[in-house]
């Protein structure tokens, strides 16, 4: 059931993850959305006009160059209805399904995101084939980027045997540090980036130095470790509330790019940069993996310890050297992620359960395993949305993380062993 | 004077408080499965979800009596933990974590999204659908009533009373369980697995029984949650209390009857003690000034203190207040 067009962007994601996170800690009440289309781009200056059920008018506001409006409700929580100025709209960009006026209820405190299906008809004939090679690609992009979170992930568990439910926290710890350097101290995205990496690696050693390997001196137990990396992950989540605060925001840079056209297929020139750089940097880790020396120690840690260990190899050098890859390659991550989507606090928990599931998917401990499964997870995710509404995609990739455990639970790329 | 005196009585209230039983059945739950079975059941509050949802869906929904409702409620704990037990339960710890933990999301998910408006409310939940409940109360539900200087309304104390009525027949189940055959099959198979293959046990079959058990305990737990707020919003499932309702069970004591329950009330205790405690000292005339911490943020700090103690629990005295070492299945893999 072909159910959207790729032109119709109802909301922009922005909106989702405030939902998501469940509790905006804005005071007062707020009605806020984004106009905006594939061929488009953002939309300006449309006016949207919030009324009472009764007809009163509570407040107006025309959309920014982002195609943004706000519109603060001093009335408070209530029924509400929205509507958008259908004559301000550009040429060419049409109101789809569900018309000018929405009817919204606001509940107290809360900034409700309302969105208005707008297509610019490019699309309207495109075929089903089309759609899923525009999705494929949308899901490449974010599938390379749960692989990108995902092989720190898999290392760690390959080299110590801990399954890191902290290691989202890394993910969105990463995109905050570079939210910070770009927006607050002003410093361009890119340059910006790059120290949050470091910045990354260095998150990642401290985990090891202080915590972990200590941990693995006393001997604790792996069910134990698994655990306190669920205390780690909470502390550190609610930390970042406290200290980013509970709204989803955006990097100053790169924002409101319009889609161009490739053929049938159309990207942003963001998008098409995250996936460029994302290749290239997991090709890298590939290389390093099997050409250099410290590669061919993580891989042989990851597949015997003791072995390793008695050949010679520093074992603990080793995994703090994954560590920090981990943490580096997390914070590439999740930049990305802030890019296209938003950052948030809690983005770090919507992705680590995608990264299990295309870690499992590929095999637990492997490098390659985990490249390979969240790739299909990722694209699995993006595809499933022609099915399935936009706001449940997640559960597509949860789904298959199940389905593969029941199939093959070693994963794709994982030796045949019991894992039961 | 009068300040600490308050945060002792805020605190007080919260050692018996709605919100300890909650916790303190989820965490007779997970007890069964981590403490007794060793299953590592990280989708608590999906069970917890279904038992609220149960009576919600069945009372506002479809205007059907309180009873069924609970029964649903009941029903789909049963069908919750069988699904998700024939995939998973051959697999290894850390392998069921990842699953259940998923599968809880994924039933969140399912229950927020727009589509699933008709039924389950989607963000806006639902409501209305403890009035039965209410009018079997003995307690006149409006008055107010002074125990130990905190104020309890008469609805408060009758969610009260049920709650802890249910987690004494639940601890009683425990106890008469874990001192029979089956108790001990399911506390071999905690110790070792293949040992108690190959005495003939059907091992899958007693761990799906655990599992079903412990959901049972956590679908209660959620419907006394969704009695007391009188609402059940998909959002207040969220997986962090799975792991509220873990730290409640590991600082009473895993494998002991009552660890989970002092665990929870010692729990809700702390955490409502720290947070009142915060709250004032970040007020108006608190000593710690806004910058460093502002009230607004006192919410989230409760989590953060959890998290903290969680890892120092394990780390320092996995066992807990109660437990025994020699019991607390942590060093499997």
């Amino acid at each position: 059931m072909l159910r959207r067009f790729v032109a119709v962007v109802v909301l922009g994601f922005a909106a989702l993850l405030t939902v998501l996170s469940g509790q905006a800690s804005a005071e007062g009440e707020q009605i806020i959305g984004t106009l905006q289309t594939g061929r488009s781009g953002p939309i300006e200056g449309v006016t949207i006009t919030v009324e009472t059920t009764g007809g009163d008018e509570v407040g107006t506001d025309q959309t920014d160059s982002d195609g943004r409006f706000a519109i603060e409700l001093p009335d408070g929580a209530g029924d509400y209805v929205v509507t958008l100025d259908a004559d301000d709209l550009p040429d060419g960009v049409i109101l789809r399904e569900g018309g000018a006026e929405r009817r919204i209820t606001v509940g107290a405190n809360r900034t409700q995101p309302v969105a208005f299906g707008i297509g610019d008809g490019s699309l309207r004939q495109a075929s089903a084939n089309i759609e899923i090679l525009q999705r494929t690609l949308e899901g490449i992009r974010f599938g390379l980027l749960i692989a990108m979170a995902a092989v720190g992930l898999s290392l760690i568990f390959g080299t110590t045997g801990l399954v890191n439910f902290a290691h989202g926290e890394l993910v969105a710890i990463g995109a905050v540090i570079a939210w910070f350097l770009n927006v607050d101290a002003g410093i361009p995205l890119i340059p910006a980036t790059v120290a949050a990496i470091a910045l990354g690696a260095v998150v990642g050693a401290i985990n090891e130095l202080g915590l972990w390997r200590p941990l693995r001196n006393r001997g604790t137990g792996l069910v134990a470790m698994l655990v306190i990396s669920i205390g780690l992950s909470l502390a550190l989540r609610y930390v970042l509330q406290i200290v980013f605060g509970g709204r989803a925001r955006a990097y100053v840079s790169f924002q409101g790019q319009s889609a161009t056209s490739y053929g049938v297929i159309r990207i942003t020139d963001k998008d098409l940069f995250s996936i460029a750089l994302s290749l290239a940097v997991l090709i890298l880790v590939a290389l390093m993996l099997q050409k250099t020396k410290v590669g061919k120690a993580m891989r042989a840690v990851a597949d015997n310890r003791d072995l390793a260990s008695s050949s010679g190899i520093n074992v603990d050098r080793v995994i703090l050297f994954v560590w920090m890859l981990g943490g580096a390659l997390a914070t590439l991550g999740g930049v990305l992620f802030g890019l296209s989507d938003q950052v948030s606090w809690d983005m770090g928990f919507q992705l680590l359960l995608l990264m299990f599931a295309g870690v499992v998917l590929g095999g637990l401990g492997t490098a390659y395993g985990a490249l390979v499964g969240s790739l299909i997870v990722g694209i699995f995710v993006q595809v499933s949305t022609i099915v399935i509404p936009d706001e449940t995609k997640y559960v597509g990739g949860l789904l298959l993380l199940i389905v593969i455990l029941v199939v093959r639970p070693s994963g794709i790329l994982g030796a045949r062993a019991r894992i039961g | 004077m009068q300040q600490v005196l308050d945060v002792l009585i805020i605190s007080t209230k919260a050692f018996f408080g709605p919100l300890a039983v909650f916790y303190a059945l989820m965490a007779i739950g997970l007890n069964v499965h981590f403490g007794y079975t060793g299953l590592l059941n990280f989708g608590q509050i999906g069970f917890a979800m279904l038992g609220g949802f149960g009576i919600a869906i069945s009372v506002t929904t479809y205007g059907l009596p309180f009873a069924v409702g609970v029964l649903v409620g009941l029903l789909a704990a049963v069908l919750f933990a069988l699904l998700l037990g024939l995939p998973t339960l051959r697999l290894r710890a850390d392998y069921l974590a990842i699953v259940t933990i998923a599968a809880a999301e994924i039933l969140r998910l399912l229950f927020r999204s727009v589509s699933a408006t008709p039924i389950t409310g989607a963000t806006r939940g639902l409501s209305g659908f403890s009035g039965d409940f209410y009018a079997l109360s003995p307690f006149e539900t409006s008055a107010r009533y002074t125990i130990l200087g905190a104020r309890w309304s008469g609805r408060e104390l009758w969610v009260v009373s049920v709650g802890w009525t249910l987690v004494a027949l639940g601890c009683l189940a425990v106890w008469l369980l874990m001192r029979s055959p089956w108790g001990r099959v399911i506390k071999a198979i905690r110790e070792d697995e293949d040992a108690a293959r190959s005495l003939g046990k059907n091992v899958y079959a007693y761990k799906m029984q655990s599992l079903i058990l412990g959901g049972i305990f956590g679908a209660l737990g959620g419907m006394i949650y969704a009695l007391a707020t009188s609402s059940a919003n998909p959002d207040q499932y969220q997986s962090a209390n799975t792991f509220l309702a873990y730290a409640a069970l590991i600082l009473g004591g895993t494998a002991r009857v009552l660890g989970p329950v002092i665990g929870a009330m010692i729990f809700w205790f702390l955490l409502a003690f720290t947070e009142s405690g915060l709250v004032e000292l970040t007020g108006a005339d608190g000593i710690i000034p806004p910058e460093i911490l502002s009230s607004t943020d006192v919410a989230q700090i409760r989590f953060v203190l959890v998290g903290l103690g969680l890892m120092t629990l394990l780390i320092f005295r996995p066992q807990g207040i109660f437990g025994d070492r020699r019991e607390v299945m942590l060093d499997a893999r």
